[in-house]
């Protein structure tokens, strides 16, 4: 009776844990970036992954946890490649190559060999604003406009400022016109001192929308200077004019 | 010189508030010790009485010059809400209270709540109680969209009128109607008002007058002569700006065709908030100052016989706002004075417009709009 007991209590307690562990799990692997999903092993090695996210080759001499010396390694990772090669031509690799490569890493001899045709002299210096991709520039093309946005709609807002008297900034800056932000840092003899341009939002939300100045790193602070600053694009600094 | 000190070291000390009060004691002593500080506080000269008292002595043709006044652009929110709107609208109720001799009518420039409620137009309502002299509404598109202009009719009439004062015909022609933008976008009346409240977000329709409003005003313009002097009251400009804010009237060609015929118009207009001034052919325009704040000037389409004024101090409520009047000469031919609060005021002559700038040019400002 007791054995039986206890069993159940075991396996209530791991139908438990699972229920808690999985879901949590299963939500930390969907929040992470795509990950490459390797096939299970069938000759009792272990699985190696490509760093293109499809393919991939057991080892069937290696053993789960087992280190490999380092010409065993470039045995393995010479016979990704190869399998790699067989479903890619020659030019696709040297693409790929372009974006991927560290700067100042030589390329493993090995390797060369096997393309069997050099690398070409690499067409890029290889900093890395040379290796974003476009699809890498489009995202932070994107986040920088949302973000921009959002400045927008505070700056329209008289409750997302903080004001309590119903008036926003676009009242007296329809489209941010008259803001000037090309012109901080400037002397402001009415604050006595030296301001910048969230100086100026925040007297702004002090005074004429009546809200609390916003602190330093509070996100609207910096959406609404982001805001500001984006519609004075290409125009020409002068700080200090008045 | 101590004073002076005095006072400059209790300006470093003070908010704004305070400093209005401070400066108007400083200006107090000055006057007392009957002291001029031209590096500190210039006492303002205003147009004297002189002036005005010689508009009535002239009256060549039985058609004696006259004056009306102007209160624009008060954009109340209820009391409770917003204070700082409604100092603007007594200020200007008090300036033109004090102006001697009175104008023979003041017009309302439109917008009068900043949001079309009865609550806020109730209020302008009682600010404008106080004008002494008769007042003449026009209606804006603050007061007009949210209930399609429902209230403001039963408070203040219809939108369009006219009369004749003085030899003058007066047209109140309402400006500010918007093809409909908020019934494919399933808007509220709130959202409706609130979108039309804002003035770059592109998504309201751009001002027209409207076929109606067109064939009302060619009607009316019929009963009179070409050579009667013709005075427009619109709240929008009658003419195109910029039509990103909508400081444009999409049908202004088709109206100043109506209006090419008459010898002497005058177009007076509200919706800028700043001081502008434009000739096309035979009718000189007006903008209007607001009581509440001002616009800055548009990044294109200003037009060329534009004065600026002087970009707005935004550490004073009141820098760039104020009202103004109008001085009615014989032949219909018109003077705007615009009385912006905190500085010197600015007169446009007829003669400054009619000849395109060549002549009675005033000051330029020292601050231009870049």
């Amino acid at each position: 009776m007791t054995m039986r007991r206890g069993f159940l209590l075991i396996s209530i307690g791991t139908l438990l844990g699972a229920a808690i562990y999985l879901p949590l799990r299963l939500q930390a692997a969907s929040s992470q970036l795509a990950s490459h999903s390797l096939p299970p092993a069938e000759a009792g090695g272990v699985v190696v992954g490509l760093c293109d996210g499809e393919t991939s080759i057991e080892v069937p001499w290696l053993k789960p946890g087992q280190r490999m010396t380092r010409e065993q390694a470039r045995a393995v990772s010479n016979a990704l490649m190869a399998k790699w090669r067989q479903r890619h031509s020659n030019a696709e690799w040297q693409t790929a190559q372009a974006q991927t490569s560290q700067p100042g890493a030589t390329q493993p001899a090995a390797q060369q060999g096997q393309a069997g045709a050099t690398a070409p002299a690499a067409a890029i210096q290889g900093g890395v604003y040379e290796r974003l991709t476009p699809r890498e520039q489009k995202i932070a093309d994107l986040e920088t406009t949302k973000f921009i946005e959002e400045g927008k709609e505070i700056f329209h807002n008289p409750e997302k400022l903080g004001g309590t008297i119903g008036v926003s900034c676009d009242m007296c800056h329809p489209d941010g016109a008259n803001t000037h932000p090309e012109t901080y840092p400037k002397f402001q003899t009415q604050l006595q001192r030296v301001a910048l341009l969230r100086d100026m939002i925040n007297w702004c939300i002090e005074n004429p929308v009546k809200g609390k100045p916003l602190g330093p790193d509070d996100p609207r602070l910096r959406a609404l200077d982001a805001y500001i600053i984006a519609q004075r694009n290409g125009t020409a600094l002068a700080y200090g004019k008045h | 010189m101590e004073e002076r000190d005095r006072l400059l070291r209790a300006l470093r000390q003070i908010d704004r508030r305070r400093f209005l009060r401070v400066s108007s004691a400083a200006a107090g002593a000055v006057l007392a010790k009957g002291l001029v500080a031209p590096h500190s506080f210039q006492l303002v000269e205003v147009a004297s009485a002189a002036v005005d008292k010689s508009w009535a002595q002239t009256g060549a043709q039985g058609k004696p010059p006259f004056t009306f006044a102007y209160i624009s652009d008060t954009h109340l929110y209820t009391k409770k809400l917003n204070e700082r709107f409604v100092r603007g609208a007594l200020k200007a109720v008090e300036d033109v209270n004090a102006l001697d001799p009175q104008p023979d009518f003041v017009l309302f420039g439109g917008d009068l709540a900043q949001l079309g409620r009865a609550d806020e137009m109730r209020l302008g309502a009682e600010i404008l109680k106080e004008v002494k002299a008769p007042v003449k509404m026009m209606v804006g598109e603050h007061d007009w969209f949210l209930d399609m202009g429902e209230m403001w009719q039963q408070l203040f009439g219809p939108p369009s009128y006219s009369f004749d004062w003085k030899g003058v015909h007066v047209v109140t022609l309402m400006s500010v109607n918007e093809k409909d933008f908020w019934t494919a976008r399933h808007m509220s009346p709130d959202e409706r008002m609130h979108t039309v409240a804002g003035l770059d977000n592109g998504v309201q329709s751009r001002f027209e007058v409207g076929d109606a409003g067109r064939e009302w005003l060619k009607n009316d313009l019929g009963k009179i002569s070409t050579d009667t002097p013709i005075l427009i009251f619109s709240h929008s400009p009658l003419y195109k700006y910029y039509r990103p804010w909508n400081f444009w009237t999409e049908d202004a060609d088709e109206v100043q065709q109506i209006l090419q015929p008459y010898k002497t118009v005058t177009v007076i207009h509200g919706h800028t908030h700043q001081m502008l001034s434009n000739r096309i052919g035979n009718i000189s325009f007006h903008g209007m100052l607001s009581t509440a704040w001002p616009w800055p000037y548009a990044p294109e389409g200003l037009p060329k016989l534009t004065i600026q004024m002087d970009r707005a101090d935004p550490f004073d409520q009141f820098d760039a706002c104020g009202n103004g009047r109008f001085n009615v000469a014989e032949g219909g031919l018109i003077d705007a004075v615009y009385n912006l609060w905190d500085r010197n005021p600015v007169t446009i002559t007829y003669r400054y417009l009619a000849s395109s700038g060549a002549e009675d040019r005033p000051s330029a400002p020292k601050l231009l709009s870049y």
